[in-house]
């Protein structure tokens, strides 16, 4: 090594050294991003709004605009979703009677929320499910016999949908893709 | 400290029948006393939480903060909790070695606190070998971490200790080559004839003195930094290779001994670097009749000093830069700081004889040269915190929450 590459090193050393130095220092006057959940969060915030871009929370299921199509069913990759879906001329379509959901079994993989045509099931925010009893994790949505959402040929959507439909397909869009915009 | 007994022997205060050197002894022992619980201790273990709070803040994180106001009280906590904490002594160790190690540690960092000044008039002594002292005492503690490594029987220890042993031995020539410059230049060791060569303004500090001093300064402080072990040569503790290298086998106040060590000779460092290179306790006024005063005044100028260069400026330094190989700090220490510390000794000698009055206009200099690196070094802040918001993504965007949230 020759005298220029020694002093050469050296000055790196001390520039690098400098420049890091510098980062730290620009750190050290900006806001920590932490936030102190749960007992000294600003008036008014909650934790769940903060939470970042596709948090990955409880499950939620928007029975107006489920589709009984079982795409989510087929995509869980440890079952913990159960559809009991049959055909009734009379009712005008797919009558579900079951839409259960185990909280305690799914592993927040958002599998299911990806394939879902309309954005009916969705992660929330929402993280704070701790219980007593593991059957009280289990969320059934069909409390009664209800008729799936069928899209009108004519492309009308009952106004009473409308926004619910809306949210559900901006999640789509906006949610469960992948980073780079490609439909994973 | 020996005038003010003899003073007070004459005063009545100590009863005739004390013998002299009973009177001194008892007032070093009481002065030591008020130097290491009313000082030492609180300076090391607040440290502890100033360092946990900038550490928290440079990861963009908060640090403690709920013990006390803004977490003050941390270090008391701690404190307190290991002094409960069952101190256990490995069955395999060498007791009593395993004992006396943390002890050994303690005397080489609290025994430099003897010959170093907190002003004009408090020193405990003010030994003709001052510098020379410090750097032998501080040379105690690789004993102490060489018999921990030895009396814990553990290769984890053994490890800590002996890189320990290489480090600190490695970098003694280093840092006693770049203190030369500054003996040669005032023609004694003691602290305080150092620090009453300098005035009080940056220009006339040792550290702007001659190119020579100036390059001595980041030799010196480099080589205090792998002495005391810090990041980025805390190759003896390296959590991430040695679980906690010399220190592994120690619990409760003995293990919190060797950390105080640590962080206590911070401001070791500080205060020697203070001392020899930034102008010590120096102010610009004389105030001759009001000593109280001028004694605060010059304490706080020095501790102030002594706090920022020896604890902010490792502390700073050690959440930036990530540990160094073995290899790596011995190249540093053989192949860059000896042969840099020598060229310095000999060009600071070599100055000395062609301007043996110095030169004022290096010193202006040299002087602005410095505020040049720092403004320079501003704007790279400005820079990085500009950069960092061009690129900030809005992280708290969700289609599904109830409010958007500024960033």
């Amino acid at each position: 090594m020759g005298l220029g590459a020694y002093l050469r090193n050296i000055k790196d050393a001390v520039v690098t050294i400098a420049d890091g130095l510098a980062v730290t220092a620009s750190h050290m006057i900006r806001k920590p991003y932490t936030v102190e959940y749960p007992d000294r969060l600003p008036d008014g915030v909650r934790v769940q709004d903060r939470l970042p871009f596709r948090y990955r929370g409880i499950l939620e299921v928007d029975l107006e605009i489920c589709t009984a199509c079982l795409a989510c069913e087929r995509a869980c990759p440890i079952d913990c979703i159960v559809i009991d879906a049959t055909k009734d001329k009379a009712a005008g379509g797919l009558v579900m009677t079951r839409f259960d959901i185990d909280m305690a079994k799914c592993m927040y993989c958002g599998l299911c929320s990806e394939p879902c045509p309309t954005g009916a099931i969705h992660h929330t925010p929402e993280f704070e499910g701790a219980d007593y009893s593991l059957e009280s994790l289990v969320r059934r949505f069909v409390k009664a016999p209800v008729v799936a959402y069928k899209p009108k040929k004519t492309g009308e959507v009952d106004p009473a949908v409308k926004p619910i439909l809306d949210r559900g397909l901006r999640y789509v869009s906006e949610f469960a893709k992948s980073e780079a915009g490609d439909e994973a | 400290m020996q005038a003010f007994v003899d003073g007070l022997i004459a005063g009545g205060a100590v009863p005739a029948s004390v013998p002299a050197w009973l009177a001194y002894l008892g007032a070093m022992l009481a002065f030591g006393g008020v130097v290491v619980f009313g000082f030492v201790l609180p300076v090391a273990g607040i440290t502890t939480w100033v360092e946990r709070r900038i550490m928290g803040r440079m990861q963009s994180r908060i640090g403690p903060n709920r013990t006390g106001p803004i977490g003050f009280l941390q270090w008391l906590a701690d404190g307190i909790k290991n002094v409960l904490k069952e101190d256990i002594v490995p069955t395999a160790a060498d007791a009593p070695l395993f004992k006396l190690a943390p002890y050994v540690v303690m005397t080489g960092f609290v025994g430099t606190f003897a010959a170093l000044p907190f002003s004009s008039a408090l020193i405990v002594a003010d030994l003709n070998v001052g510098i020379l002292y410090v750097t032998a005492v501080t040379a105690l503690v690789v004993v102490g971490i060489l018999m921990a490594g030895w009396a814990s029987n553990n290769k984890w220890s053994l490890l800590g200790g002996v890189r320990s042993a290489a480090q600190i031995v490695s970098y003694e020539i280093p840092a006693g080559l770049s203190i030369f410059p500054i003996v040669l230049l005032t023609g004694s060791l003691s602290m305080q004839a150092i620090i009453a060569r300098q005035g009080w303004a940056p220009w006339q500090w040792n550290l702007f003195e001659n190119p020579f001093t100036f390059v001595a300064f980041f030799v010196f402080f480099v080589s205090a930094l792998a002495e005391g072990n810090r990041t980025p040569f805390d190759l003896p503790e390296a959590e991430s290779e040695l679980v906690a290298g010399f220190a592994t086998e120690y619990s409760g106040m003995r293990n919190l001994l060797f950390f105080m060590a640590e962080w206590g000779n911070l401001y070791v460092i500080g205060a020697i670097a203070t001392t020899l290179f930034l102008g010590g306790w120096r102010i610009p006024w004389a105030l001759e009749d009001a000593p109280v005063l001028r004694a605060a005044l010059e304490l706080a100028t020095f501790f102030v000093k002594a706090y920022v260069v020896g604890v902010l400026l490792p502390i700073w330094l050690r959440w930036t830069l990530p540990r160094i190989r073995v290899d790596q700090m011995m190249t540093m220490c053989w192949k860059y700081l000896v042969p840099v510390a020598f060229a310095d000794l000999l060009g600071a000698a070599g100055w000395m004889v062609a301007f043996p009055a110095g030169v004022p206009a290096v010193r202006a200099a040299l002087a602005a040269l410095a505020g040049g690196f720092v403004v320079l070094f501003l704007w790279r802040v400005r820079f990085h915190i500009r950069n960092a918001r061009l690129t900030r993504r809005d992280l708290s965007f969700n289609p599904l929450s109830t409010a958007r949230v500024p960033g």
